[in-house]
């Protein structure tokens, strides 16, 4: 178990290499730092002096990989490469456009996105997992049938919609919350209410609709047949063994996702104006603040990779068959 | 006049033609046809079907485009061109492009939604709303309009309904010649829904369709029938145009994708070992990164791409179709680890087969193997992941759009329709038409695919048949939950 999980990390590193080379490529390679300073400076005339300042101020005037004027080993490490990106292994992400220093800025939105995306995750898999296990019951009735076509039904509107309809009719029709922005402590509750409302709502067609393709493949299962055939009640078998047999795919499909909640939801933060990481990527990307977006996606690739790894040791611990070698 | 072929134009009807290639193969290939047969026994598939042609008739329409020579008063001058390029749609729906209003109007109405200083005809100057320019302007009197509205609607609508019941006689004359039954008997199949092709819930959409448009066409000569839009285009127009570059994405980004992840989820699969290895770490780095970041940074950096050759662009048109065509390259480029992944779990299993075995004992070499033997076993999932796909990337074009990575500021999408309606959420009254056209075109688009795709994906595939049909079982008198 050790070992497996040693190299799981080993292998997670190569990843992030991976990840760090392409983004370095697509940041460095593709676009320039002239590129990018063209565009930060704005007008198509600018004076190459202004480049050059440009790019001094913000340490982006060396060479990409080798530093021929430099000695000994700072030829390797006085490169943009390992002062840029390489870098970020240790989590040091320097600085944004406008001066701020993106890790201690990182740190501070880390929590006005858990806010919102911790309790939207717990209630929507609680509330998809219910409606599945009430449509399984039901199965082959017309209610599992109205069930379905909801469930479709919602699948196919646009995530924008549920936000605009939420904002409208709770927001301004009824006036129960506000309709965006966030202060920190207890007053958070009334401003994240709506978005994890909002979340909890758009997630449950595809949730739901899933999780009771995981139940009914369970309930055709021959363990369930012979749980019937003891004499067990309908209810019994569906809770007592068909719900914990079908939280294995569920709960590791749900860990995957777990890590990636501290990176916020893109949309719903800028939508509702709340300070998390979510806005704050869009803002970067917007402004085409690439230090910014460059760090967000190295810090959502480790994330992920975590995730990765922590679904592979779940799946030892919910399910004893499973021996990771 | 002068004929432009965009890229996606190009694409777009290449697809088409390969579409058409393959359903004619089917159609000669009796084991391949018996799926695709299961698929029309579907009402909701087959409803989805007939929407989602709509869609895509309005789609390909808007993708023919032309360039109008420019009146020239010297007649020895090289003929100059106009730079806007026009469409086959554009030129269908004349009527709604050329006649913008100044502002924000509200459906069906004959007054601007902006108060504005109006000089009486006495020279006293009031605060009023206007009459629009085009909208209504027919009508003397404005107490005519609804009264006007309703009979124009009603006529229309009987109209559609005359044109349903001659389509639904055609559709019932043409199976009762070709199953060479009488045609009462037929029609009565059809009444009772007892057709093995749900022809009932074709027909039923077809009169939803029907009676739907023609209304809608009706209005829209007189009327702005969904309002107009800030600078005063009809918002009709706007949706209309919309669903081209939503149709756009949704199939171009998918044939962008398989090559990749046919080739590499297959080479994985059967090679294993080193080459398994290496497409695996391929795919795992690739997804490591959250999708929307690494689109919008390949997006910026496209952007900074065309902005510096401009010179190849000689209309805004064909800028906008680039950065289109870029956007489905980005996106299929991020996205075919899925289809990969499938692939490779799908050939691993295959390639331990007798058959394939046999194959290899008779000699057979590796590329022969994995055309004629695998490949055709794994098509399912090519095909099912196409459909299912397209709907996804029908709501990611929106989604992108808002964040500032998606299609050009210039093109209609509904992701910009969306984009610009949401400022005006804070306005009392409200302006909620650009908005309910896009969610109701984007709705119907999005649903119609999905009911087909669902379709596609149970015919398909055997294992994933898991939805019941309550009406066609007849089992409601047993107790719930016992099957």
């Amino acid at each position: 178990m050790t070992g497996y999980i040693i190299r799981r990390c080993l292998y997670a590193v190569l990843i992030l290499v991976g990840v760090n080379l392409l983004t370095f490529t697509l940041f460095f390679k593709v676009n320039t730092p002239d590129d990018m300073a063209r565009m930060q400076l704005g007008a198509k005339r600018v004076t190459p002096d202004a480049i050059e300042k440009w790019k001094a101020d913000r340490g982006y005037d060396k060479p990409l990989l080798y530093n021929a004027g430099a000695q000994g080993v700072a030829r390797f490490t006085d490169t943009l490469y390992v002062q840029k990106s390489a870098e970020m292994f240790r989590f040091n992400f320097g600085r944004a456009d406008d001066g701020r220093d993106i890790s201690r800025e990182i740190f501070s939105r880390m929590w006005p996105s858990l806010a919102l995306a911790v309790p939207a995750f717990i209630i929507g898999l609680m509330v998809n997992i219910t409606i599945a296990l009430m449509m399984a019951f039901f199965r082959a009735t017309y209610l599992d049938f109205v069930g379905v076509v909801l469930c479709v039904a919602m699948m196919s509107i646009s995530g924008l919609f549920y936000i605009i309809g939420g904002q409208y009719l709770i927001s301004k029709l009824w006036n129960l919350v506000p309709i965006s922005g966030y202060q920190g402590g207890l007053d958070a509750a009334r401003f994240v209410i709506l978005p994890v409302l909002v979340g909890v709502v758009s997630g449950i067609g595809s949730g739901a609709r899933w999780y009771r393709t995981i139940f009914l493949e369970e309930i055709g299962k021959d363990y369930v047949r012979t749980a019937r055939a003891k004499g067990l009640s309908e209810t019994t078998v569906l809770f007592r063994h068909v719900l914990k047999n079908a939280m294995i795919p569920i709960l590791t499909g749900a860990v995957v996702v777990i890590p990636l909640l501290f990176m916020g939801s893109l949309i719903s933060e800028s939508f509702f104006g709340i300070p998390g990481l979510g806005s704050y990527t869009i803002d970067a990307i917007q402004a085409q603040d690439f230090a910014v977006v460059r760090s967000m996606v190295f810090i959502g690739s480790v994330l992920y990779i975590l995730g990765l790894l922590l679904t592979d040791l779940s799946y030892t611990l919910v399910d004893p068959r499973i021996r990771l070698e | 006049m002068m004929p432009v072929i965009l890229w996606t134009d190009a694409l777009v009807w290449l697809l088409v033609a390969v579409t058409v290639g393959y359903f004619w193969h089917v159609s000669r290939h009796d084991h391949l046809a018996v799926p695709w047969r299961r698929v029309t026994h579907s009402a909701s598939g087959m409803s989805g079907l007939v929407v989602l042609l709509c869609f895509v008739l309005v789609g390909l329409l808007d993708s023919v485009h032309v360039r109008f020579a420019v009146e020239n008063k010297d007649p020895k001058a090289k003929s100059a061109y106009s730079t806007e390029v026009e469409s086959g749609l554009d030129l269908l729906l004349g009527h709604l492009r050329t006649r913008p209003e100044k502002t924000y109007s509200a459906p069906l109405d004959t007054r601007s939604f902006a108060k504005e200083l109006v000089e009486r005809p006495d020279g006293k100057q009031v605060r009023e709303f206007p009459r629009l320019r085009h909208g209504g302007i027919h009508l003397k009197d404005e107490a005519q309009l609804p009264r006007d509205l309703l009979v124009t609607g009603l006529r229309a609508l009987a109209l559609g309904l005359v044109a349903w019941c001659a389509l639904s006689a055609f559709i019932v004359l043409l199976i009762a010649r070709r199953a060479g039954e009488r045609t009462a008997v037929v029609w009565g199949q059809v009444w009772r829904g007892d057709t093995e092709v749900p022809w009932r819930a074709v027909l039923v959409t077809l009169g939803v369709l029907c009676a739907w448009s023609f209304t809608v066409a009706a209005l829209s000569v007189h009327y702005h029938v969904f309002g107009t839009d800030k600078v005063g285009q009809d918002v009709l127009y706007l949706a209309l145009k919309s669903i081209r570059t939503g149709m756009v994405i949704g199939t171009l980004t998918t044939i962008v994708t398989l090559p990749f992840g046919v080739m590499l989820g297959l080479a994985a699969g059967y090679f294993r070992g080193w080459v398994d290895d290496v497409i695996q770490y391929c795919y795992t780095t690739l997804n490591s990164i959250p999708g929307v970041l690494l689109i919008a940074a390949a997006v910026l950096m496209m952007q900074v791409v065309l902005d510096t050759h401009a010179e190849f662009f000689p209309t805004t048109e064909q800028r906008a179709d680039a950065r289109l065509l870029m956007l489905c390259v980005i996106l299929g480029l991020t996205s075919w680890t899925g289809l990969a992944r499938l692939l490779r779990g799908e050939t691993l299993k295959l390639a331990q087969l007798e058959y394939i075995q046999a194959a290899h004992a008779f000699g057979v070499g590796h590329l022969r193997i994995i055309m004629r033997h695998i490949l055709p076993n794994v098509m399912h999932i090519v095909l099912i992941s196409l459909v299912m796909d397209f709907s996804g990337l029908v709501l990611a074009e929106a989604v992108l759009s808002y964040v500032g990575v998606g299609v050009d500021p210039s093109m209609k999408s509904f992701g910009t329709m969306i984009n610009s309606a949401r400022l005006e959420m804070a306005r009392d009254p409200m302006v909620w038409w650009s908005l309910a056209a896009a969610f109701l075109f984007m709705f119907m688009m999005v649903l119609s695919a999905n009911l087909f795709a669902d379709a596609v994906r149970d015919a398909f595939d055997p294992r994933a048949r898991t939805d019941f049909r309550p009406w066609r079982l007849r089992m409601p008198k047993l107790k719930p939950g016992k099957t």
